[in-house]
């Protein structure tokens, strides 16, 4: 038996032939492989970290809700008209995701409302480390609604959880309406779907209805608010939901 | 590009399991539906091994096919589609299988250099 080699873990099972060697000392002897059945997803790390973000934000009242979509939709222009309605009504905190730049902090920073900028550098997408990073420097107060500000993208996000009470995803009338038959891991996490931009629906080809019937193949029932961040229709219906959401007991 | 964080963190995951030990090969399932594409994870894990216990370790890939059952008309199906439709028509189908995403084993070697044997004679001095 080699003194370093007596491996005796108890998740371990022994296959193979091994392979034999030579030591240094001057005898040949057998190292058999080991394989260690793990058995672990490949997202277990993140979902770690994301059940550890949602129980912290749950300890002290917070919502957090993750704003996911193309980049060019209209996020930061539907949040900055948000935390200006709701910001006399209730603490909010906005944590923005962005490769690059603190653009997009800044204009929400201008509203008065807190706003921290998480820059992925090459990432496209926020990870739970990432968020719960960005929480530490946002230090909500209890009882607020935090604005997870995504990066724009309806690919990589879709698979990581950050511990959010709700993912909210925003198509824009001027994209295509198939959009959720095309990303349809995207459109089957959300727990609501947003049509933004409506003011200019006379002036572009978007069937409305398509694009519901499509993301509700891919989420069946899923709640639809159409709005236009920019001219304020169907935003009282987008601030009921978030009231709601806020009321209701966390999962 | 989330393939390179996943592939990392798979890297991390075994590091932290195995320790110092050489690791000489992988085995991931990667379901059909998962959103992770496969060829991606290989590219990003010679990248990401490099310089790690992994370095030069094989990667195997299984990779399941969908399967569903249509709610309308009650029939089984395989399918790689993450929105299938049944043959009947219907959209309104569950999905049971092929979105896994796991490390399924991983098999190593003893840490480098070896130890001197237990059971060998100790070298004689003078």
């Amino acid at each position: 038996m080699c003194a370093t080699c007596g491996c005796s873990a108890a998740d371990v099972r022994v296959t193979g032939p091994g392979h034999t060697h030579e030591h240094g000392h001057g005898h040949g002897h057998e190292h058999p492989q080991r394989t260690v059945d793990l058995q672990v997803d490949l997202l277990a790390g993140n979902d770690e970290l994301a059940a550890r973000n949602r129980r912290a934000l749950a300890e002290r009242g917070v919502v957090a809700v993750n704003l996911m979509s193309s980049p060019g939709s209209g996020k930061t222009t539907l949040l900055e008209r948000t935390v200006r309605d709701l910001g006399g009504q209730l603490p909010i905190g906005v944590l923005e995701g962005d490769q690059e730049t603190r653009l997009d902090a800044e204009r929400i920073g201008a509203t008065g409302v807190p706003a921290v900028q998480i820059n992925t550098g090459a990432g496209c997408h926020l990870d739970a480390d990432m968020v719960d990073a960005g929480l530490r420097a946002l230090a909500p107060e209890a009882g607020a609604l935090v604005f997870v500000e995504n990066v724009g993208n309806l690919v990589c996000p879709a698979l990581f959880d950050l511990g959010e009470r709700a993912r909210v995803v925003i198509m824009s009338v001027t994209e295509g309406a198939d959009k959720p038959l095309k990303y349809p891991h995207m459109f089957r996490t959300a727990d609501l779907m947003l049509v933004n931009k409506v003011d200019l629906l006379p002036y572009v080809d978007f069937d409305v209805a398509r694009c519901v019937s499509y993301a509700r193949r891919a989420r069946p029932d899923v709640p639809v608010i159409e709005i236009s961040a920019t001219r304020g229709d169907g935003l009282e219906n987008w601030y009921s939901w978030l009231h709601e959401l806020r009321a209701a007991p966390s999962r | 590009m989330h393939e390179l964080s996943i592939t990392q963190s798979i890297v991390d995951t075994i590091a932290q399991r195995l320790g110092p030990a050489p690791v000489h090969r992988v085995r991931l399932e990667i379901g059909r539906l998962s959103g992770v594409v496969p060829d991606s994870v290989r590219f990003c894990f010679e990248l990401v091994t490099a310089g790690t216990t992994l370095e030069g370790a094989e990667l195997e890939i299984d990779e399941p096919t969908g399967s569903a059952r249509c709610r309308s008309c009650g029939s089984g199906f395989e399918t790689v589609e993450v929105l299938p439709l049944c043959a009947c028509g219907s959209a309104d189908v569950e999905v049971l299988g092929g979105n896994g995403l796991r490390i399924r084993d991983v098999t190593y070697g003893e840490v480098e250099p070896c130890a001197q044997p237990a059971d060998a004679q100790r070298p004689t001095s003078g």
